[in-house]
């Protein structure tokens, strides 16, 4: 089955060479990197995070999404996801993928992350998530690849299989909520300290999962004789719609608990995000625009999601759905992380400036991401046009 | 319709000791010291790590802001700390290493108690030392991944530099910012400098901060800063013994420590 990730267009590979292409500028940057530390990033002693880690933050979000195709699938046997399924759990094993280089790149010696295995440290949420997110990939290959083996021999699911899907369910939960319980228990960064971080992870991933399994299921139609069915594509935008609504709504609570209690450290970071901070008469605001474009972009996509309509016409679904992939990466990918660390606990203003290499090994990455999306996509679509002849 | 006695006991029994066993387990994960926190009082503050058992020692440190802000410009105990340590200088503020520096009052303390704008001049003005706080729950030691940073004994939270993956969770979990990680090949910022080669240099890619010179107090020396100090400043001593002389201080001075809100708990205090 495999193999048929061999056959392809010409367009098929020139896509494949251009991502190899971005793989290659990544890990030349990243080999830099190794040989002169992380001091070529802009990360420095007062935001000791930064787009690394964001954007690991943010790609958990869009791998525990796919659940949103399983649970109904699978708890309410809503069979219109059936032919489906697979695309989130591929798109869920890219994530995490990325998501595993991304912390292996932002580690200051890669050489010792065994040390995490060799004296496991059940203490620290870094362990936990270790945990969670390889079990994920694991359970995601397994489920993926085995249904769609079946599928291929033309044969039904085997109970075991099943078993490991319904496993994946709660797993999906736990992958996000740990990751958010990396932030939201540490003292001393107060725009962490809340306990709707989870929540609102949540939220916000079963939104821009699913938003950005709509767009690539689109791009599917259009590149395959597989089509995904309009039924399964308005239904996930149901729920897309659903889970940006609480994400914004759990913003809206962070900030009124912010600035109704009027407690300074609570209200800082945020103002840092929505307003800018002032200290010594210079205005620091270089993360209002992605933040405000964020709310507003979000804002626009629930809007034509609401609006059946025009959420029925394709052109309206990939505007809203882009919004908000968009909002929500902004949002976690760029916001979140890098607010977190400002002000510094001096209560000083550091900003931070991710440099080029830096932006650079993150780029690669995603591709490293997108060539393994497009090779399992490519089996999976091959597979979906075989039962059709 | 009813439940007897006796199964209701057993009911309420068990689901007691499945709540109990929950909040247990979650309390032992707040705290790798394994205290138990059932047992002591509330407090404020936060509770302690256990009562002290005889002899063992628990460090601390009182910084006299009385007798220092009398020197202005005096960085007699940065020097001696930073050199003893090999800690290495970068003028690029991204890449700053330090173990010992000072702050401002208001950068020092943030926690709004202590803050107001009628405070006299010369504390606003004056100039912090800031240090590892060596706290009794250490936020960087619950969550570092490996166990490089752990809290010793006697009270020390200290690093091994060779099992630090530089994931620099420690770095966001420390609210007192006292903890640096060597963006660069620290020997770098040592470049034609005087070194220690009693104290080894670091690698790139780990954390570092202040030890409470360890090192020193293994061979009954007093640490490098409080040596250094002409003008006692820095009194350095065992918390646990009620007759030394840092109790002393601490028993004729009213003391401050930084953010007693979080619970961490540091063992170093100001007299203002």
């Amino acid at each position: 089955m495999i193999e048929k990730a061999l056959h392809g267009s010409s367009k098929y590979w020139a896509w494949l060479a251009f991502l190899g292409v971005l793989i290659a500028l990544g890990g030349a940057c990243y080999l830099y990197q190794l040989k002169h530390g992380l001091g070529i990033t802009g990360m420095s002693r007062d935001v000791s995070w930064g787009v690394y880690i964001a954007q690991f933050t943010y790609l958990v979000g869009v791998a525990a999404g796919a659940v949103m195709l399983v649970i109904p699938e699978l708890l309410h046997r809503y069979h219109t996801y059936e032919k489906v399924v697979v695309f989130g759990e591929f798109l869920a094993i890219a994530a995490v993928t990325m998501c595993l280089l991304f912390i292996v790149v932002d580690i200051g010696q890669p050489a010792r992350l065994f040390n995490v295995l060799l004296h496991p440290t059940p203490n620290s949420i870094l362990f936990w998530d270790m945990i969670v997110l390889n079990g994920y990939l694991l359970i995601n290959i397994i489920v993926g690849y085995n249904t769609l083996l079946s599928n291929y021999k033309r044969v039904p699911v085997p109970k075991w299989v099943k078993f490991f899907a319904y496993v994946s369910i709660p797993w999906a939960f736990s992958i996000h909520t740990v990751t958010a319980f990396l932030y939201c228990g540490l003292p001393g960064r107060h725009s962490w300290l809340t306990a709707i971080m989870a929540p609102r992870f949540l939220a916000s991933a079963f939104a821009a999962g699913p938003a950005l399994l709509i767009i690539l299921l689109l791009i599917v139609r259009k590149v395959s004789k597989f089509d995904p069915g309009d039924r399964a594509l308005q239904s996930i935008a149901k729920t897309v719609c659903y889970a940006m609504i609480a994400n914004l709504f759990f913003v809206a609570l962070e900030l009124f608990t912010a600035f109704y209690s009027n407690i300074p450290g609570h209200m800082h970071g945020l103002k840092y995000l929505f307003w800018g901070l002032k200290e010594h008469g210079h205005l620091y605001d270089q993360l209002v625009p992605w933040m405000r474009s964020a709310m507003l972009l979000g804002l626009v996509g629930i809007g034509i999601l609401l609006i059946p309509p025009l959420r029925r016409q394709t052109k309206f679904l990939v505007i809203a759905c882009a919004a908000i992939v968009y909002s929500t990466w902004a949002d976690k990918g760029v916001g979140l992380v890098i607010g977190g660390f400002v002000p510094n606990p001096f209560e000083e203003v550091m900003e931070y400036h991710p440099t080029f290499p830096e932006i650079s090994i993150a780029i690669g990455i995603w591709a490293v991401g997108a060539f393994i999306l497009t090779v399992l996509y490519k089996v999976a679509i091959a597979v979906r046009e075989q039962e059709l002849s | 319709m009813g439940i007897d006695r006796r199964k209701f006991l057993k009911i309420a029994g068990v689901s007691s000791l499945v709540t109990l066993g929950g909040g247990a387990s979650l309390l032992a994960l707040n705290s790798p010291a394994g205290a138990s926190h059932g047992e002591v009082e509330h407090h404020a503050e936060g509770e302690e790590v256990k009562a002290p058992e005889k002899g063992v020692k628990r460090w601390g440190m009182v910084i006299d802001m009385r007798k220092c802000s009398e020197h202005k410009d005096c960085t007699k105990c940065i020097d001696a700390c930073h050199y003893v340590h090999n800690v290495p200088h970068f003028e690029n503020r991204k890449e700053e290493v330090k173990w010992i520096w000072k702050e401002e009052y208001e950068k020092a303390f943030t926690d709004i108690g202590t803050l107001h704008k009628y405070n006299p001049k010369e504390i606003v003005e004056e100039k912090f030392l800031c240090l590892c706080n060596h706290c009794d729950h250490p936020p960087c030691v619950r969550v570092c991944p490996t166990k490089a940073t752990f809290r010793r004994p006697d009270g020390i939270v200290a690093m091994d530099y060779h099992r630090c993956i530089g994931c620099r969770f420690c770095m966001a979990a420390c609210p007192y910012g006292s903890r640096s990680f060597n963006w660069k090949d620290p020997r770098l910022g040592l470049r034609g400098r005087k070194l220690n080669p009693e104290f080894p240099t670091r690698m790139r890619g780990v954390v570092e901060k202040c030890n409470f010179c360890v090192e020193r107090l293994a061979q009954g020396l007093k640490p490098a800063c409080v040596e250094a100090c002409p003008d006692g400043v820095l009194v350095f001593g065992d918390l646990n013994d009620p007759d030394s002389e840092i109790r002393k201080v601490l028993a004729e001075n009213y003391t401050v420590r930084r953010k007693p809100e979080l619970g961490t708990a540091p063992s170093v205090f100001y007299i203002i």
